[in-house]
Order: structure tokens, then C-alpha cells, then sequence
């Protein structure tokens, strides 16, 4: 029924973009209509393959060959050989770097795909409000082999083989925390499914639970099984409307199936699932406080020990694992812990989801191995930088973690190598930073963020935060010294040694990474008073270049408080003392006679 | 729904499942239907993937065009939200992203009607556990 023989895809990701990539559409279009192939190939532009450092890529179809670094000039070539002799371009195809070979199937270019989707993977492919399509896709098959197969040590052991570690953050040994669990002794135990997603910018477990909610019940069953409770929470936050809608049909379809419930696959094993909603406070990620929230307590944490695995919701002991540690879970009982140990690294294994934000070009949700570098992460799968501005730092690990920049790029993104990076796995959260962000003021928005969340329980968190805010704010607008510095670094390593809580302990960490990485910014915001990314606002002043001047007065008429002087054909003058520093007179100036100083 | 009371049972309903997918897969005839599947996550939703789907659905039917429209999760593109996915008979899914109701038209007339790719389509770039 194609009326097309060919197709020809033509990368028009930004970076192909940039190295001419619409230019080869033209030419090859001009190439088809030369030939007389008008009707029967067609090129197509496409959104980004990832793949940009060998860009730019034309893939044709259907025989997927995948040409890299093409530049117009080869099209005359590509449509010569390929399309009317059938035969591929050699120089042009992919040259395995081991084994020396030209590989013309991307499918094939092991190295090309770099993401894996495990914990993603039915999200985006099955619906997720029908529980037969989970199951096509082996929903509830693991849970089945483990109450007829395995007993409860084996699934631990399984799990612990692995190597998983909790995706939420911390990074704990999953199948190490069901053992304790396991080991606590009492007649009732709680299985709870951590979905109080809080870090800025990070949405991956609220993509999973909108995209494949039964991988998490599943999980939470088998988990229950593996502890000895019968009774999963999943405590969500209440923005997550659709999330909560979905997992509340997802119970019923699966209660309806009988794979919730007493005598889930004719054992003796029960087991139901019940939600609480939280009202969206970002303390409640913490374990303890999470648990206290769902008593119907204030949402504030306890020092441990006691672990929640050995007196947790209720008193009773009680398992709490984040959803994408949940959604890992009935790949690696179907798949076995030898394929997942297979993936990553040596301390860090399978793989990881990140959101990417900030000004990245691909902006989205991926899954990548442990392993992997920023830079692959940043600037091939991401699509690099919006705009083809020069990146200046990566946060991950959200207000908990720090920022990364250009000399981390290399680094594995691994729970041990992020840490010694001065920053944090965390939930997954990437928030990409470009030239034009002052990292003094990034640094503030994090520490606005725990002062609003913190619970005010300690003081070192609840005083700390509140002054560590303050300092930077002083910072800002120009009144901060090298003792405010000073005294910046000192107490935010009060506060990470004498908070209760990992919000305490770790809120001091984008001060602290952003002056390690960003020295030289914060001593030019106190020394110089200046912010070179031109963010901070008290420390700029627009100022009229004479020369440039033309006395056009379209600054004048367009400044909102009038502060701009002169007449035509003069060279105006902007009255510092009045001026709101909205870059109005900027924007209308079309001689470039407005500079920021 | 009958309940599920052992693994065969899962096992059983699965291959079922699996067979009716297969089927309609590998159907031969040109009127076999394509399958599309809407990225209907929070981002998908908040740029407008609910009109599109609704669009969709009303369109084919009255275009006499036979295709099964269903929803499902984030595909991950949030920079190209909404996203859907369409899959024609005996061929490769395919990913387009940017879909608002006139590429909808687009696709359908194009796409799924003569087999012509249109821009907007997102390369795969990840591999699957089954791989």
C-alpha cells in the first residue's frame, strides 16, 4: 500500500540542525527530482536520534541504514548508489570502534543505543488503564513463579544477588532492607510504596505510576510476600491526580483478577493495597516522616534507629521502598539477578531514570545503564545545550544534591562517584544550567526551597536554613564581603553535622558544591559586585554607549519609569538611581547602544 | 472478570492476549487496522494530548479508516509532547512527536492511509529488555 519505496530520514535534532542538516534535505530533494525518483522516495526531517556527535544522520528505510556525519555534498552520492543501484555507501556507515567493521543497521550499533528501558518499560508502550495489556507484557508473571516457585529467602537472595539499590536517593540495598524487614518479628508488617516525589524538576515515578501502575503493585505483592506482610500503602502526593486515578483503577482490575487479595494464585499468600494521599510536603520523602504523615501525625521525622523495618507505620515493622526501586523489581525475578548484575557498574547496578530539565534540548524522560557519563547523558542523548549556549553545570540529586560542571562530564554517573563529586544520585532529577545562570542565585533557590519545606522540628534546620538564605541573598545584592563567605561555609557544615533529618543534613549541599565548583563567581559577587551571568540584579546597571547613540528616543519612550533623558538626535542618559534594571531600553535599542556594566 | 487462581492460568490468559496482538499484526489484508497510541501522561494531557486523542478517534471513524486508538504512558519526549505512536500492519512502530490536531490530519491522510512518513517522527533510541 506505500506508494513511497524509499524514505530518507533526515536528523533535525538541534545539533544536526546546526551542522547543515536542512541543507542535505534540499539536496537530496533536488537529487530525487533529477533522478526522476519523484513518487518514489521521500525525505523526511526528524526530531533528534541521540546521536549527535556523529551527526549529521540520514537513515534510509526500509533497509535501516544509517549514514552519519553527512554533509550535502553526499547526497548526489546517496541517491546514485543506494536508492537506484542498491548499494550502500561504505565511507559513509558507522565503524564499530572494536571490531573495525562498517555497520549499516543501527540496530546493531550496541554502543549507538544507549538507553535501556527496565523500570520504563510498558511506560508509553501498553495502556496503562487495562490490565490484559500489562499482562501480554508479563505483568504479574514473576509474582506467579515466586508463590509457586520460591520461597520467601529466595526471593530475597534473588533480590539481594542483584545488587538493586533504592532508586529514591539514599541508594540502600533493597534486598539487604526486606532482610531486616524480614527478620523483625510481628504478626503484622506493612509493605510501603514511597511516591511522595518532591524534588524539582524530577517526575519519573509519577511517569511510571501514570504509565505502568501493576509493575508497582506487582512488586509491592511480591515484596509482601518476601517479608511476610499482607497489607502494601502506596503514599502519594495529591497533585498527582491522573497518577492517583490510574493506580485506583489498576487495584480494582487487579482485585478483579484475583491478583490482589486472599489466595492470590491459589496460595495461602494475602495480600491488598490501599493508598494515602499526602498533601505534598517535601519532608514527607523521608522515611520516617512519610510514616508519621500516614498515622495522621504532623509530617515530621524521628531520629533512627528505630529503622522503619524494625518499628515503622503503626509501631509494626515496615518496609519503604520508592516506586522506581518497586518498578525494577519483577524484571530482575523474570529476567534473574545475573542479567541485571550485568548491567552498570561494579557498586551500582542496572540502570536509572532521569528527568531531564533546564536547558537541554531534549528535554524528557530517559533510562539509562549505571555507567553512564554526563556528557553522554547531556549531549547525545539530551541533544546538548538550548540554543548553542556553553554548558555550565548539571544539578542532580534536586535541593539534597549539588552542581556538576564541565570537568565532571566524564564522571560515571554511578550512587558512589556522584557522591564523591560533591552531589548526590537523589530521585533522578538533572536540571541542565547554561552560561547565563549565576550560581550564586541557584544556590538561593534551593535554600528558598528547604526554608519553605523544612518542618521546623530541629533547629539547625529550621534557624540554619533561614540564615543560610539570608547570607545569600546579601551576596546577591552586593553587600556580601569574603567574611560572609566565610561564614557562609562554615555554617552550612554546622548544619549538615547537627540536623535531624536528611533534609537538614543534606540542604547546606548547593552552597557548599556551588562554591567548591564556583569559587571564583561567589568572590566576584563580594569583591567586584558583579555577576557575570548578568542574573543578579543589583549588582548590573544598563548604561548608554555615547557613540553608539543615535537619540532615536525609542529607550525613553519604551523605559516604564522614565528614567531615560535626552532628545532626538541626543545622546540619552539613564538615571541610575531610578532605573528598575527591566532591560526594556535594551530590548527596543536597535544600535546596540545599551550595554549591561 | 474471571479470577486468575494459578500461574497457568496467567500463562494461559497472556497467550491469549499475545494472539489477538499477534494477529491483528500480522493480518495481511490492506484493510487490517493500525494501531495508534497516544502519550497520555500529566505532560502529554497539559499540551493537549486528550484533543488529539478525541480527534483521532472521531476522525477515523469518520473517515472510514479502521485503526484501534488507545492511550498509554510517557513515552519520555517531553519536548515534543503530544506523542503518539502508530504502528501499520507488518511494520515497524513509528514515533512522531509535536501532533497537534492538523498533524493528526496530516498523519492520518498520509501515514495511514499510503504508508508516507511525514516530519515530526522520533527516532527510537533506547533498547527494550526483550532485545
Amino acid at each position: 500500500m506505500a506508494n513511497f519505496k524509499y524514505h530518507l530520514l533526515v536528523c533535525g535534532g538541534t545539533g544536526c540542525k546546526a551542522s547543515e542538516s536542512d541543507r542535505i534535505v534540499d539536496a537530496l530533494n533536488k537529487e530525487i527530482t533529477e533522478n526522476g525518483l519523484t513518487g518514489d522516495a521521500k525525505v523526511v526531517a526528524t526530531g533528534c536520534f541521540g546521536f549527535c556527535e556523529k551527526g549529521p544522520i540520514v537513515k534510509v528505510l526500509p533497509d535501516n541504514t544509517f549514514y552519519i556525519r553527512v554533509t550535502p555534498n553526499d547526497a548526489a552520492e546517496i541517491i546514485a548508489e543506494h536508492l537506484l543501484k542498491g548499494r550502500k555507501v561504505e565511507r559513509l556507515l558507522y565503524l564499530d570502534p572494536e571490531t573495525q567493521e562498517h555497520i549499516s543497521d543501527s540496530k546493531h550499533m550496541g554502543f549507538y543505543q544507549k538507553q535501556i528501558r527496565i523500570a520504563l518499560r510498558n511506560c508509553g508502550f501498553i495502556d496503562p488503564e487495562n490490565i490484559d495489556e500489562a499482562i501480554s507484557r508479563d505483568a504479574y508473571l514473576a509474582l506467579g513463579n515466586c508463590l509457586s516457585e520460591l520461597t520467601p529467602k529466595n526471593v530475597i537472595d534473588e533480590i539481594k544477588a542483584s545488587g538493586l539499590r533504592g532508586r529514591g536517593g539514599g541508594g540502600f540495598p533493597t534486598g539487604l532492607k526486606w532482610e531486616i524487614t524480614r527478620n523483625s518479628v510481628s504478626e503484622k508488617k506493612y509493605v510501603v510504596c514511597n511516591a511522595d516525589e518532591g524534588d524539582p524538576g524530577a517526575f519519573m515515578d509519577r511517569s511510571i505510576l501514570e504509565g505502568d501502575p501493576h509493575s508497582v503493585l506487582e512488586a509491592m505483592a511480591i515484596c509482601g510476600y518476601a517479608i511476610g506482610a499482607d497489607t502494601g500503602i502506596i503514599y502519594i502526593r495529591a497533585e498527582y491526580p491522573l497518577a492517583i486515578e490510574r493506580l485506583k483503577i489498576a487495584i480494582a482490575q487487579a482485585r478483579d483478577y484475583g491478583l490482589l487479595g486472599k489466595n492470590i494464585f491459589g496460595s495461602d499468600f494475602n495480600f491488598d493495597i490501599e493508598m494515602r494521599y499526602g498533601a505534598g510536603a517535601f519532608v514527607c520523602g523521608e522515611e520516617t516522616a512519610l510514616i508519621h504523615s500516614m498515622e495522621g501525625s504532623r509530617g515530621e521525622p524521628t531520629f533512627k534507629p528505630p529503622f522503619p523495618s524494625v518499628e515503622g507505620y503503626l509501631g509494626k515493622p515496615t518496609n519503604v521502598n520508592n516506586v522506581e526501586t518497586f518498578a525494577n523489581i519483577p524484571t530482575i525475578l523474570l529476567k534473574g539477578a545475573k542479567w541485571f548484575a550485568g548491567i552498570g557498574t561494579e557498586r551500582s547496578k542496572g540502570t536509572k531514570v532521569f528527568a531531564l530539565a533546564g536547558k537541554i534540548n531534549n528535554v524528557g524522560l530517559i533510562e539509562v545503564p549505571m555507567g553512564t557519563t554526563l556528557r553522554e547523558v547531556i549531549f547525545e542523548i539530551g541533544g546538548g545545550i538550548q540554543n548553542g549556549k556553553k554548558f555550565k553545570a548539571v544539578q542532580t540529586g534536586g535541593p539534597s544534591g549539588g552542581c556538576l560542571t564541565e570537568k565532571h562530564l566524564d564522571t560515571p554517573i554511578e550512587y558512589d562517584t556522584l557522591i564523591e563529586a560533591g552531589s548526590m544520585m537523589g530521585s533522578g532529577g538533572m536540571i541542565v544550567m547554561d552560561e547565563d545562570d549565576c550560581m550564586v542565585s541557584v544556590a538561593k533557590f534551593y535554600l528558598d526551597f528547604t526554608v519553605e519545606e523544612s518542618c521546623g522540628k530541629c533547629s539547625p534546620c529550621r534557624i540554619g536554613n533561614k540564615r543560610l538564605y539570608e547570607m545569600l541573598e546579601t551576596i546577591t545584592k552586593g553587600e556580601g564581603t569574603l567574611e560572609t563567605l566565610d561564614k557562609l561555609r562554615t555554617l552550612s557544615n554546622v548544619i549538615k553535622d547537627t540536623a535531624l533529618c536528611g533534609l537538614g543534613q543534606t540542604s547546606p549541599n548547593p552552597v557548599l558544591s556551588t562554591m567548591d565548583n564556583f569559587w571564583d563567581e561567589y568572590v566576584q559577587h563580594v569583591e567586584e559586585k558583579k555577576c557575570v551571568a548578568g542574573v543578579c540584579r543589583d549588582l548590573m546597571s544598563y548604561k548608554v554607549i555615547a557613540e553608539n547613540c543615535v537619540g532615536c528616543t525609542a529607550c525613553a519612550r519604551n523605559c516604564p519609569v522614565n528614567c531615560i533623558s535626552g532628545g532626538r538626535k541626543e545622546v540619552h542618559l539613564i538615571d541610575q538611581s531610578a532605573c528598575i534594571k527591566c532591560g526594556a531600553c535594551m530590548e527596543k535599542c536597535k544600535f546596540n547602544a545599551i550595554e549591561i556594566v | 472478570m474471571a479470577k486468575i487462581t494459578s500461574l497457568n492460568d496467567l500463562r494461559k490468559i497472556k497467550n491469549e492476549l499475545q494472539e489477538k496482538i499477534r494477529l491483528r499484526e500480522n493480518a495481511e489484508s490492506p484493510e487490517s487496522m493500525a494501531q495508534i497510541k497516544v502519550g497520555m501522561a500529566t505532560s502529554g494531557i497539559a499540551s493537549g494530548a486528550k484533543e488529539v486523542f478525541n480527534y483521532l478517534v472521531e476522525e477515523l471513524e469518520k473517515r472510514n479508516v479502521d485503526a484501534v486508538v488507545t492511550q498509554t504512558g510517557d513515552m519520555g519526549y517531553s519536548y515534543a509532547e503530544p506523542t503518539i505512536e502508530v504502528t501499520l500492519p507488518g511494520s515497524e512502530p513509528v514515533v512522531f512527536g509535536w501532533v497537534d490536531v492538523d498533524k493528526a490530519d496530516e498523519i492520518i491522510e498520509k501515514y495511514i492511509r499510503n504508508g508516507e512518513l511525514v516530519e515530526g517522527i522520533i527516532p527510537a533510541n533506547y533498547n527494550t529488555i526483550d532485545d
